[in-house]
């Protein structure tokens, strides 16, 4: 189980991604900054960058609004 | 139009009063003078703006609160003479170095708050009427028949004329005052008008018109002041059009303190929006209809009036529709010097409805409040209808944002047989009837049929679906996304009880211009606490409000970012533009301040805002009241479309183990918790923000901002007393 934002559980699935988490979470806002475990991830290492099993992700959106 | 006929309109207009004006300077942001006219008796005066004014209010927003408040009294009431309507840019208003610093802001008394309100808008007028030499432009009084008022501000000259052969609605007298007052085609760039429409004579949700004339397209454009129905006002006074006109504008016309030191910025942000709005929110491209999939991915789009959050047909009006739909390659801002450039439009509109059927017209937007308000909201997700309303909704001064709502609690009152055919009149309003959805706001044009009832506002109608047709008050108030009287702006807002705050503590009423906080707290999960949300609900609505009191538009502050915000200690608040804005208030004014001070500047007129409501007879706790469905859901339907969030909410939150429970006791528990964490909530913001437990400003509080004349002092005491 991967817990996101220490609020959202996702099914940990073999072979999971950054992206793949992010896809299932269906976080699109293009203005995040994602770290895992405590390590910052750019966005364009989303793809290569493996989630394991119970890491602790975090998933910080800006604020924007219209 | 042909010349004789603007000549033919010019010649019947009769100068009411005529006003000479020595021409000015602006020194430092400022003209150091404020603009008075009064229509019932024709007067128009100069007022002079002192060093406490600018020291305590700053400008804009905080001009207009203070303007207003010693015109009118607590007795005062929308369409009384005394309410006045005040337009103000503010210090920064009309630089063009550091974009977005272009925009007015407009108070005055409601007709649907029947308190204190404010809108914020783009369009030149603001910066014009500050280069024709006035901070500000306060109108009071009532014309006995239709009027513009014109401000020449080459020639020093103000008059009041008759003017009744121009047109009401906004899209046909913006072109006739351009033509009317630019002697030349260049001449049409030094003009600009505020105008509302004949729906704006109709209904209580008039908004305001302000133009600029786009030099690629050859043609007017508008930018709206929506909320609270301040074109209902304008219109109530006889007001046709407010007209400026300054030639002869140059980069430094706002002359300040110190030029190099906002220019270093301006480029340094500039840059920035090249470089990065392409992979950030494509500001440049879309506009702020980016946010439509967005909403939606998230489950915050507001569906069948706020019932749900998201909608599988969603992305027929989503950003890539308006993407393919906005002329591209055309830098669209709404002031100069904007290389956000966020405004777009639709050229070649073939209009399909109403009274201008058949013209082909340009359809300013559709922005994110639009296209949710009045599509998915209405569950209308038809792009070619959104332009229809979107268009006349403008020209007849129409908020989009209180249509757009109004008319979804209206389609869920017909679903619900509260409304059927006979009352509306033969509309069949249910959701997803685009036909019926433009017919009703054409006949809040004309001023007939059931658009007469319906434009009321949210508030109005439901005590006359309750008396006269049998609504149920409390299904109903669950159900009428408003507050304090006017209808919410577009976002769910079930999953934040943060952004509920944001809603409920607004001062004007549910707009999301003082917080944005749904991401920060609903996903990130960063404030967990009340104290964390309160802090939250104290420092945004400051930092946003501070906007308004400079003449800023709050777009480029957070709808891009610096590649190396994430690592900032703070990252919401965009730490380096916050920085930016501190050297562009520094070097327009001359005062030194720090990010600091901009908190207090703001504080203070927002504690001077909270006192006004007071004034009205608003103002406490009970007016922070928010209906149920922006806490959660209203009926069996809604509930069970998120079932297992909602069960699972229950059983960590509530303690409460859902199973074996009907729907309907699962909702009442779910209910008594939400209702209560408001409560809690609306405690931990009080007292941050320095208000007593029903929400008043504390004399200390007041005192600590310099806000404690005499008269706010007594207010407040009677209350707490
Ligand atoms: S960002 Fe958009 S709304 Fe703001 S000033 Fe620029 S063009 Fe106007």
């Amino acid at each position: 189980m991967i817990r996101v934002n220490d609020k959202f559980d996702v099914e940990w699935q073999e072979g999971m991604t950054v992206n793949s988490l992010l896809t299932i979470l269906k976080f699109t806002f293009p203005m995040i900054i994602v770290s895992v475990n405590g390590r910052v991830v750019p966005k364009s290492e989303y793809g290569p960058t493996r989630v394991e099993d119970n890491d602790e992700v975090k998933v910080i959106h800006l604020i924007a609004g219209g | 139009m042909s010349t004789k006929d603007i000549q033919e309109m010019r010649q019947a207009h009769e100068v009411l009063a005529e006003f000479d004006y020595e021409l000015g300077e602006v020194e430092k942001g400022y003209t150091n003078r404020t603009l008075y006219v009064n229509l019932s008796d024709n007067t128009i005066a100069s007022k002079p703006v002192t060093q406490q004014m600018k020291d305590i209010f700053t400008g804009g927003k905080g001009f207009g609160l203070w303007l207003l408040w010693n015109g009118v009294t607590g007795d005062t009431k929308w369409n009384d003479p005394e309410n006045e309507i005040v337009i103000s840019s503010g210090p920064i208003g009309g630089t063009t170095q550091y974009p977005g610093s272009g925009k007015s802001l407009v108070v005055s008394l409601s007709p649907t708050t029947h308190s204190v309100i404010d809108s914020n808008v783009g369009g030149h007028f603001g910066p014009l009427l500050k280069f024709a030499g006035w901070d500000a432009l306060e109108i009071q009084g009532k014309a006995e028949r239709d009027v513009i008022v014109f401000i020449d501000g080459n020639a020093g000259k103000v008059t009041i004329e008759e003017a009744p052969e121009e047109a009401v609605d906004t899209h046909l007298i913006g072109e006739q005052m351009m033509e009317m007052f630019a002697k030349t085609d260049r001449e049409k760039r030094d003009i600009s008008t505020v105008s509302a429409g004949s729906g704006a004579d109709h209904t209580l949700i008039g908004c305001l018109n302000f133009s600029w004339y786009d030099v690629r397209r050859k043609s007017v454009r508008f930018k709206q002041a929506g909320r609270g129905g301040i074109g209902t006002v304008l219109r109530d006074k006889k007001i046709k059009a407010l007209v400026v006109k300054y030639s002869g504008r140059k980069g430094v016309a706002n002359n300040p303190a110190d030029r190099k030191r906002i220019s270093k910025v301006g480029s340094k942000i500039n840059k920035e929006i090249r470089d990065y709005d392409a992979v950030q929110n494509r500001m440049r491209n879309v506009g702020t209809p980016y946010l439509v999939s967005i909403m939606n991915d998230y489950d915050l789009l507001p569906v069948y009036n706020f019932r749900f959050g998201s909608h599988p047909e969603a992305e027929k009006i989503a950003g890539d529709v308006w993407e393919k739909r906005f002329t591209q390659d055309l830098p669209d801002g709404c002031w100069l010097g904007c290389t956000m450039s966020c405004s777009h439009a639709v050229d070649g509109y073939e209009l399909r409805t109403g009274p201008y059927r058949g013209q082909v017209v340009i359809v300013d937007g559709p922005e994110y409040e639009t296209t949710a308000g009045c599509g998915s909201n209405c569950g209308i997700f038809d792009p070619d209808a959104l332009l229809e309303i979107n268009f006349y909704c403008d020209t007849y001064g129409i908020d989009t944002i209180s249509f757009g709502t109004l008319t979804a609690f209206v389609m869920e009152c017909y679903e619900a047989g509260i409304l059927n055919e006979e009352i509306t009149g033969g509309l069949e309003l249910s959701f997803g009837n685009a036909v019926a959805a433009i017919e009703l706001l054409h006949q809040m044009g004309r001023g007939e049929g059931f658009g007469l009832i319906a434009g009321q506002g949210i508030r109005r109608v439901t005590q006359i679906f309750a008396q006269e047709y049998g609504g149920d008050p409390q299904f109903m108030h669950d159900i009428g996304m408003e507050a304090k009287g006017l209808e919410y702006s577009e976002y769910v807002t079930k999953e934040s009880l943060a952004q509920q705050g944001g809603y409920g503590l607004a001062s004007k009423g549910p707009q999301h211009d003082e917080a944005w906080l749904i991401f920060m707290d609903m996903v990130n999960n960063q404030l967990p606490t009340f104290e964390d949300k309160a802090e939250a609900l104290h420092y945004f609505p400051m930092w946003r409000t501070w906007f308004g009191l400079c003449g800023l538009c709050k777009l480029p502050w957070n709808d891009i970012v610096p590649p190396d915000n994430a690592e900032t200690d703070e990252p919401p608040k965009i730490p380096e533009h916050v920085q930016n804005y501190v050297e562009l208030f520094s070097g327009v004014t001359g005062r030194e301040v720090t990010k600091e001070d901009l908190i207090t500047m703001s504080e203070t007129v927002y504690n001077f805002q909270r006192v006004f409501n007071l004034k009205m007879g608003f103002g406490t706790r009970e007016h922070d009241a928010i209906p149920y469905r922006s806490m959660g859901p209203v009926t069996v339907q809604e509930y069970e479309s998120r079932a297992e969030r909602y069960d699972k909410q229950l059983k960590e939150l509530v303690r409460d183990d859902a199973e074996g429970k009907t729907t309907e006791e699962k909702m009442a528990a779910l209910r008594a918790y939400r209702e209560e964490q408001y409560e809690k909530l609306i405690d931990a913001v009080y007292k941050r923000r320095g208000w007593t437990p029903n929400g008043i400003p504390t004399p200390e509080t007041l005192k600590r901002l310099h806000i404690d004349f005499p008269d706010m002092v007594e207010l407040v005491r009677r209350h707490i007393e």
